[in-house]
């Protein structure tokens, strides 16, 4: 597929807010409506699993199904509408130099992690864990395991067959490479860094992403 | 297959729940052709756990849902296997129809006007459902739509495959666990037939047969082996 690219006219130089974080940590924070943010593969090939609540109503989220019934794709480049699951457009990406996301792998659970992998894999970190402990550290939120659901993984590179297979192919991700999405809502964005140690979506070496947000 | 304990023709753009206990199967048999069941599925004893259509696919290496495949929760375990399929190609990436859309294409839901040939969309069955068991819209996932096929080509450009399920098609769902199912029979949220869509879809229940040495959902993968184990500790101590 010949891949969508965008480059934001953004300098980072004007963020407000510039964070590093680091392989299994997990970055959870308010964008405003109007705010563009931009998450940033700072080694390469590393996966980014994120959702997205609306900040005043945190019982309305982002929805998978709901954004690729309606732009009638299953990757997420520049143009793509996030939507929630009542139908509503939460964030648009309006830069991309990837040219590719995930939105039907879903994130790595210690549960699944067991199937995936291997029984005895169950206790080693995965980016459910990263949302479990978010959660628990931002009570107030009134976010819950009730409110996971499926989720993007940016720079992630899952390729659906014209047959119905799914491969899990090397990323398209390189050093350097970012999305930008600018909020349609106030929204709070979730993301687990991902620290999968199992499979090449991280090239079997999880690294720092950076966030960066404009107002 | 063992004679039916129960069966019942569930009337097209109606919703349904019920708990099935593990050890049962189900066929649905799509009737009059291209129909679509909506379906959720939870453990009904801890309403948290629930079907989780990425693990299902990743696990398994595929997008579509079909004969040898297992349906998993979001907590590594198996709620049921399919064990026969005559359509080859179920989809569980779309979600649902919903009021506005139903409305846009068909003209709105209007039942003192219709009656019982009103114009039910997915999401409301779902939350019909839903809140008879103390869940509501956060707990919503995304569904199955047994019966219809969504294809991607290599741009990943989603399309419907219209007339994909023939008259009397079926498929058998072999249950593992308890689970408590929710689902409907409303259109495919890409539907565009002319007529707003109402296609009955035929429930029957039996008792499992007994797993073989060799399985077909089980010993399909090592991922589904190790799914059949996740259960094996779930029920660890349990009477059978």
């Amino acid at each position: 597929m010949t891949a969508m690219v965008r480059e934001s006219l953004l300098n980072a130089e004007n963020a407000v807010l510039r964070e590093v974080v680091r392989a299994g940590d997990y970055w959870l924070k308010e964008i405003k409506k109007g705010q563009t943010f931009r998450i940033l593969d700072l080694e390469g090939n590393q996966a980014a699993d994120t959702l997205f609540y609306n900040a005043d109503d945190p019982s309305e989220r982002y929805s998978a199904t709901d954004t690729v019934r309606e732009q009638r794709n299953l990757y997420l480049t520049v143009g793509s509408q996030l939507r929630s699951n009542l139908n509503n457009v939460m964030l648009e990406i309006v830069a991309d130099t990837c040219g590719r996301h995930d939105t039907i792998g879903g994130a790595c659970a210690t549960e699944s992690n067991t199937v995936r992998y291997s029984l005895e894999k169950r206790c080693m970190h995965a980016c459910r864990d990263s949302w479990m402990l978010a959660l628990a550290e931002h009570e107030h939120l009134g976010i819950s395991k009730r409110d996971i659901t499926h989720n993007i993984n940016f720079f992630m590179n899952v390729p659906v067959t014209r047959d119905g297979g799914l491969t899990f192919a090397d990323g398209i991700s390189a050093p350097g490479k970012y999305v930008e999405l600018r909020a349609c809502m106030n929204v709070i964005v979730l993301i687990s860094n991902c620290p999968q140690l199992n499979n090449p979506c991280n090239a079997y070496n999880p690294t720092p992403i950076e966030v960066l947000v404009w107002n | 297959m063992k004679p039916s304990l129960y069966s019942y023709a569930v009337p097209g753009a109606s919703h349904w729940s019920f708990r099935v206990r593990r050890g049962l199967s189900i066929k649905m048999t799509d009737v009059e052709g291209d129909a679509n069941v909506g379906m959720l599925m939870y453990n009904p004893e801890d309403l948290l756990e629930r079907y989780n259509a990425p693990d299902t696919l990743k696990c398994q290496h595929t997008f579509k849902l079909t004969k040898g495949h297992c349906l998993y929760s979001d907590m590594g375990r198996i709620f049921c296997s399919i064990v026969d399929d005559t359509v080859g190609w179920h989809e569980t990436i779309s979600g649902n129809s919903n009021a506005e859309t139903v409305a846009t294409r068909w003209g709105a839901r209007d039942y003192q006007s219709d009656r019982n040939l009103w114009k039910q969309n997915g999401y409301d069955s779902f939350l019909v459902e839903l809140a008879k068991y103390g869940l509501n819209g956060r707990d919503m996932a995304a569904n199955i739509n047994w019966f219809s096929k969504v294809g991607a080509d290599d741009n990943g450009v989603l399309r419907l495959v219209q007339n994909h399920s023939k008259p009397g098609s079926s498929v058998t769902l072999r249950f593992e666990m308890d689970t408590l199912v929710v689902l409907h029979t409303c259109p495919h949220p890409m539907n565009i037939e002319a007529e707003y869509p109402r296609k009955p879809v035929l429930f029957e229940f039996f008792e499992s047969n007994a797993l073989e040495a060799d399985d077909i959902c089980r010993d399909s993968c090592a991922e589904n082996q190790r799914g059949f184990a996740n259960n094996m500790l779930y029920y660890m101590g349990a009477a059978r």
